[in-house]
């Protein structure tokens, strides 16, 4: 599976287009993590319990995208963008999308 | 009066600990940046300075989660009163997006050049206690090329 942010794959002719796919996943943080955080939240630096989470549902939500892309047929995915936002204390939402397309 | 000694406690923590790990980092991201220097990241579309084809493109990410100290908490909230820059977050937004960028170079090493450079930035720690945010987290992600020529050892 090729997947690029530009508008095509460079090197590649796009041949087949099959339209938007995304994938997203909401996750939060455990209780332990959160209190860490906190104290954390003291001395600076960086978060790396949160920097691991947000780094999982960032790959599962690539690979959701990627299965759906698969389930159309196409072999390429072009202009992929990620967007993230929180959606209650303590859990992020990440989302990724992008246009399934055939090339050659 | 207890509450005193330990807003105080807290507060020198943060600015000794806080100095020190902000300037350990920079002194990281100094010496990664030299050594990646090799691998051009542009905002642009198409490659620069060379026309060869291309053998291989892949999407490319790397964040980071970088929290601010409690002094420099303070700091910002006195700023915020009388107005004006806040440069303590201002290191802290530079240091993350760097980080990222750098963690994104991390994953291609191989590559020839980073194309469509993208930076986005959010606070994850919305809603707490204090209503302040606590910590940011960068996302860079960009398409890795490389060329035909240079391509031995980047196979699909």
């Amino acid at each position: 599976m090729f997947i690029s942010n530009i508008e095509d794959i460079p090197g590649k002719t796009i041949t087949t287009c099959y339209g938007i796919v995304s994938g997203s996943t909401v996750r939060a943080k455990h209780v332990g993590r959160d209190i860490f955080a906190g104290i954390k939240n003291i001395f600076g630096g960086e978060l790396k319990a949160y920097t691991e989470l947000l780094g999982e549902s960032r790959d599962e939500a690539l690979e959701r995208m990627k299965s759906q892309a698969q389930q159309l047929g196409a072999n390429a995915i072009v202009n992929v963008r990620f967007s993230t936002s929180s959606v209650a204390a303590g859990a992020a939402e990440i989302y990724v999308y992008g246009t399934a397309v055939t090339v050659e | 009066m207890e509450s005193l000694i330990i807003f105080l406690v807290l507060l020198s923590l943060g600015y000794v600990f806080g100095k020190m790990s902000e300037n350990r980092h920079y002194r990281s991201i100094h010496a990664r940046e030299q050594a990646l220097v090799t691998l051009p990241t542009t905002s642009s579309k198409k490659p620069i300075g060379n026309s060869a084809p291309i053998h291989h493109a892949e999407l490319v990410h790397g964040h980071v989660v970088i929290s601010v100290d409690y002094f420099k908490q303070m700091l910002a909230g006195l700023r915020n009163i009388f107005g004006g820059t806040i440069q303590s977050y201002e290191t802290l937004l530079d240091r993350a997006r760097r980080e990222a960028i750098l963690r994104m170079k991390e994953r291609c090493p191989t590559a020839d050049q980073i194309l469509n450079l993208r930076i986005e930035t959010s606070s994850i720690s919305k809603g707490d206690v204090g209503d302040r945010i606590g910590s940011i987290e960068v996302l860079a992600y960009g398409t890795a090329i490389s060329f035909e020529s240079s391509s031995q050892n980047h196979l699909e």
